[in-house]
């Protein structure tokens, strides 16, 4: 449920982006804090000056027409822009306060971190079992009991440990896409991350998939920060509680769900959740 | 009929000659293939095959007793008859084992049980008849029964003996020898003791090779020429014309069985090809352990570490290029750096005493495995590289996202995914090492080289020796040996075998790659 309200006035010349309607989230509150972000693949301007503060243990939701930047906002938040040369990146970006483009931050620990789901589920080509594993081998090593307990806690917290635990040792890949996806979040879940990054998780899945996975985003927002790309409207008025609307890589509307799908202040805002925006 | 046929192949009507054109293509492929195979086998398996013996009286009352081989018309728009070769042996008797005769000359032709074909250790086959049986230079009396088994018992005791020979001078002869040559011995009662024992064993050798030479045979030409012949000369004693079929097939698999296991003799004119067949697969074998990891890294580096930019699809382009120089200049490469650069180098630091007899700066099997390891690494780079190409991003991002450093991801997640692929290339490897002649006669093939390079001897496997190879061995047998009509059946069997053996050595890989493919699930969908 929101607990901030106080929205910058669109007129006020104390905004940072004179034409967008940002909520401001106070900084105790806030999981990232994203300050002045800029980034280009090469020459192509990707997401221009954005700042926002996403609120810890509550789903925000990205939203936005198609090359709006909002996949390439979640992925700067742990850092996979890192692997492509071409990206040039301007701003910063906080997590619990801390740089996350500070020289003394592992990157690979900043991932374990900030956990993340694609769209297409990317199970390995290994056992159910072996999948949840990955992760916990990646660290310090545990004996055996304490492992299968980890993974057992996990594959629950997905709500996958029923449908799979009478075939652990089967592989991944023979698991239905559903249950894919859930295993991949039960991956991430088993490396305790504090947030976890959902691109558009459901929008290979059929409806009864997609429900259970809406359903399992709500049951971890008691523990975990999440925030989830879309392109489907009913599912981040569903989910989240706050939703910013992107559009060109700029933030147009960030404002909690109820208000922005009920009232939304700008027109631009309107016109794309009532579909009239192309 | 046709559009029945179209309907069974699955070839829809109305599309036109594309699809039959292409099928068209299949078919011919596939039956240049089968017909590649079928000559292969049929020149070569017929080879071993006991052929009858022909008792053949010209129209002027000579006789003479051979294998027919092949009919000759006359050269075409020539008057002249059709001739027909004989194999007649007897090189001893008449120096020629070959005679060609006008086919309307045989006044007569028949196939007597009596006439034997004695496979010899010198002047090849004698074709003719068992006259008699000397024991120690005086004929033994024996009647026309008696004297077929006798014959074989004696032979099988020959052949008793001759295993028994060889057994004492490999197991005890030649390491006392050896031991003694090398000085290894305690102190001098210990060294006179040696000594005392290799007398004895090169007596008892010598005692084994006495009992060998007691018998001989007494063998008779058709045209009543005798010759004496000792029976520790004789390998095999054959009476194709009283044998049935099965005793022919029998005659026929002991045959293909010593081809298969025995060293080759007479300058590779005869005897088996062994030492060829495990050249080449220890070869292939020592070539496979040496490019794939350094084909494997490439390809990682190439398509997992280093920045896309223009550098690196130039060195793409410069390995797949690779591929394609002639395998000759490899050959030269491998004679230049490995043999004479790092053999020559190596020579002189650790086997300096032997100088200037070389070690390693000679043309040997690890040089040869080099070489090809070379000429194919630029296969199983490509087919890596694209095996990993393959692999989506996003098992990548995957385990990135969980923690993982790109070291972990590439180990834990993209290697082993590539494990398919990296199989795919030893394969193309495989199968462009085996075949390969031209480099190995620079780098390491031998026209003879009876022992094996693995052996009971420290350090059991001798990369340093020379080694046969089925590819080489094709060529010595078809043109450098002098007799042709002899060494085509042996170049036929030897192209088939080494066939053969490419194709194991791609069954294991391809059972391997199954397996592992098995292993991980359905990896490439």
């Amino acid at each position: 449920m929101p607990v901030f309200d106080s929205v910058t006035d669109p007129a006020s010349p104390a905004s940072a982006v004179s034409t967008a309607a940002v909520i401001e989230i106070p900084a105790s509150a806030s999981c990232f804090e994203i300050e002045g972000l800029s980034l280009a693949y090469g020459d192509t301007p990707a997401l221009e000056n954005l700042t926002l503060r996403v609120p810890r243990q509550r789903v925000t939701a990205f939203i936005g027409p198609s090359g709006c930047g909002k996949t390439t906002l979640l992925r700067a938040l742990n850092r996979l822009h890192d692997l492509n040369d071409e990206v040039r990146r301007q701003g910063h970006i906080h997590l619990e306060g801390q740089e996350i483009h500070a020289p003394e931050v592992e990157v690979a620990e900043l991932r374990r971190r900030v956990g993340m789901v694609f769209q297409t589920p990317n199970p390995f080509p290994m056992s159910i079992y072996e999948n949840v594993a990955f992760g916990l081998r990646l660290q310090a090593p545990l004996k055996k009991r304490q492992r299968d307990e980890m993974i057992e806690w996990a594959l629950r917290s997905a709500a996958l440990w029923d449908e799979v635990k009478d075939r652990l040792h089967d592989s991944a890949w023979s698991l239905s896409g559903g249950q894919q996806q859930r295993l991949v979040i039960a991956r991430t879940l088993a490396v305790e991350p504090e947030v976890l990054l959902l691109d558009e998780p459901a929008s290979a899945l059929d409806p009864i998939s997609t429900l259970k996975i809406e359903e399992l985003i709500r049951s971890l927002k008691s523990r975990l920060t999440l925030i989830l790309v879309t392109h489907n409207m009913q599912q981040a008025a569903r989910v989240s509680d706050y939703t910013a609307f992107l559009h060109a890589g700029e933030l147009v509307e960030y404002a909690a769900t109820d208000a922005l799908f009920t009232n939304p202040r700008l027109a631009q805002t309107e016109n794309y959740i009532t579909g009239r925006m192309v | 009929m046709i559009a029945r046929w179209g309907r069974r192949l699955r070839i829809p009507r109305g599309e036109g000659a594309g699809p039959w054109l292409a099928a068209g293509c299949v078919s011919l492929s596939l039956l240049m293939v089968v017909a590649l195979l079928v000559l292969l086998a049929g020149r070569g398996l017929v080879y071993f095959w006991p052929t009858e013996i022909e008792l053949v009286t010209l129209d002027d009352g000579q006789h003479f007793a051979g294998h027919a081989i092949r009919d000759e018309p006359p050269p075409r728009g020539q008057l002249g008859v059709s001739q027909r070769l004989y194999h007649t042996g007897n090189r001893d008797l008449h120096g020629e084992v070959w005679r060609w005769v006008d086919i309307e000359r045989i006044a007569s032709q028949a196939r007597p049980a009596d006439l034997v074909v004695v496979e010899r250790n010198r002047w090849g086959d004698f074709i003719g008849r068992v006259a008699g049986l000397q024991e120690q230079g005086r004929d033994l009396a024996l009647s026309e029964a008696e004297r077929w088994p006798t014959v074989r018992q004696r032979l099988e005791r020959v052949v008793r003996l001759r295993e028994e020979s060889d057994a004492l001078r490999e197991q005890v002869v030649e390491p006392l020898a050896k031991r003694l040559a090398e000085g290894r011995w305690r102190d001098s009662n210990d060294r006179e003791s040696l000594a005392a024992e290799l007398e004895a064993a090169n007596a008892r050798v010598l005692a084994v090779q006495d009992a060998m030479s007691r018998d001989a045979l007494v063998l008779e030409s058709v045209n009543g020429r005798r010759v004496v012949q000792p029976l520790q000369g004789v390998y095999r004693i054959l009476r194709p014309n009283a044998m049935s079929g099965f005793d022919k097939f029998m005659a026929w698999g002991r045959d293909v069985w010593r081809f298969l296991s025995e060293g080759p003799r007479a300058a590779n004119a005869a005897g088996g090809v062994w030492p060829a067949i495990f050249g080449t697969m220890l070869m292939v074998m020592l070539m496979s352990v040496a490019v794939t990891p350094f084909g494997v890294l490439a390809a990682v580096y190439l398509n997992e570490i280093a920045p896309q930019g223009r550098l690196t699809r130039l060195v793409r382009i410069g390995v797949r290029n690779l591929a394609g120089v002639p395998s000759i200049v490899y050959g030269v490469f491998g004679l230049g750096v490995f043999v004479y650069g790092i053999g020559g180098t190596l020579d002189e630091w650790f086997f300096h005493d032997r100088l200037p007899s070389p070690t390693f700066g000679t043309g040997g099997l690890l040089w040869a495995s080099l070489t090809l390891a070379l000429l194919t690494l630029p296969v199983v780079i490509v087919a890596t590289e694209e095996g990993l190409a393959r692999i989506p991003d996003a098992q990548r991002e995957g385990a990135l996202a969980l923690g993982a450093t790109r070291a972990e991801t590439l180990r834990r997640v993209v290697l082993p995914m590539a494990v398919p692929a990296m199989l795919t290339g030893v394969i193309l490897a495989i199968a462009r090492a085996a075949g390969e002649v031209a480099p190995l006669m620079l780098v390491g093939v031998a026209k003879l080289a009876p022992q094996v390079p693995v052996d009971g001897e420290f350090p059991f496997l001798h990369l340093e020796r020379k080694f046969m190879h089925l590819g080489y061995h094709i060529l010595d047998v078809g043109f450098y040996s002098g007799d042709i009509e002899a060494a085509m059946p042996l170049v036929y069997a030897t192209a088939l075998l080494l066939v053969l053996v490419i194709l194991v050595l791609n069954l294991t890989a391809i059972f391997l790659r199954h397996h592992v493919k098995a292993r991980h699930g359905a990896l490439q969908r």
